[in-house]
């Protein structure tokens, strides 16, 4: 019976799936006006080729603001759930995580210096080459990973930097915050870029836009890593029994 | 569509395939993590860098770490 319910299901989506495929486009034939005004207006008001960039900072700013305070409490949710409560904490005997090899050490070592550079390299240049914000701020948070799991010394569990990482996070989304405002304030319009636009292709131009690069991956990047860490901090607890 | 892009995708529904049938979560996390990778071709042969980065930041790096460390949870307390 209940095998005949899955396949008449998957008979109607399939079907479903058929009839919304055969109604679309053909490959590679956008219908969509807003791509084509906007590779049409972007490089002369934005003074940037980034058009994702600047969609996401400017055309559609409003949303990424949404977007940010998303993030914001989801992690805020994720942090409280996965808090370490005072019956929960290990003992004196308990045994923590197992020594990396030398193996995992060298190359965490040679491997944590470049992909940090990476990260920032991305967040940095997110108008001016494919990235951002974001995935420069995942890498920056894989990299703390990286530092962690072939570390000895640097433990992230302990609770000073869970706080620094909140810190991170938080100053990210005030930061994006106070650019919005800014906006409001200098140009009359929230989120308005009120900087300088400067030559297209140089590292300072497009004006607001890399400025909210950097504000996205500072909270991305502590967000992803604060994470990491309430994961970890759960994962290396010892039930106490 | 080119020929690159038709291989990526022949490539995506294959990986996805092998995920579903993967039924040890040890080893599903980690073909999870190739088909991310599979899916960032398929999203850079369509031309779009961005896509492509972001889902190789969450495909490679988050998804499989967070799995993996839930397990851990998860096995501590069945033994």
């Amino acid at each position: 019976m209940r095998s005949f319910v899955a396949l008449a299901a998957l008979g109607v989506l399939g079907a479903v799936l058929v009839v919304a495929v055969t109604g679309l486009e053909p490959f590679g034939h956008y219908p969509g006006p807003y791509g084509d005004v906007l590779a049409k207006v972007v490089p002369d008001e934005r003074h940037t080729g980034q058009l994702v960039a600047a969609t996401v900072f400017d055309y559609r700013a409003f949303d990424t603001l949404g977007e940010e305070m998303i993030l914001f409490a989801a992690v805020c949710g994720c942090a409280a759930l996965l808090r370490v409560l005072r019956s929960e904490h290990a003992g004196e005997g308990a045994p923590g995580r197992p020594v990396p090899s030398f193996a995992a050490r060298a190359m965490a070592a040679a491997l944590v210096g470049p992909v940090t550079v990476l990260g920032v390299y991305v967040i940095v240049h997110g108008h001016l080459t494919p990235g951002g914000g974001f995935s420069g701020g995942v890498v920056v948070a894989g990299a703390l990973l990286l530092a962690y799991a072939g570390g000895q010394g640097l433990r992230l569990r302990r609770v000073g930097s869970i706080t620094l990482l909140e810190g991170t996070e938080a100053l990210g989304a005030a930061g994006f915050l106070a650019l919005a405002l800014a906006g409001l304030i200098a140009a009359g319009t929230l989120l308005k870029n009120f900087l300088a636009l400067g030559t297209s292709g140089m590292l300072l131009s497009a004006g607001t836009i890399p400025v909210g690069n950097v504000a996205v991956g500072l909270e991305v990047a502590g967000a992803v890593a604060l994470v990491f860490a309430e994961f970890l901090e759960q994962a290396l607890l010892e039930d106490p029994e | 569509m080119t020929f690159l892009q038709a291989t990526c995708l022949v490539v995506v529904a294959l990986l996805g395939t092998l995920v579903v049938f993967t039924r040890d979560p040890l080893r599903q996390a980690a073909v999870t993590g190739i088909f991310g990778l599979g899916l960032a071709a398929l999203f850079l042969a369509v031309q779009a860098p961005d896509v492509a980065l972001s889902q190789i930041a969450i495909g490679a790096i988050v998804v499989p770490v967070l799995v993996l460390l839930a397990m851990a949870k998860i096995r501590e307390h069945d033994e």
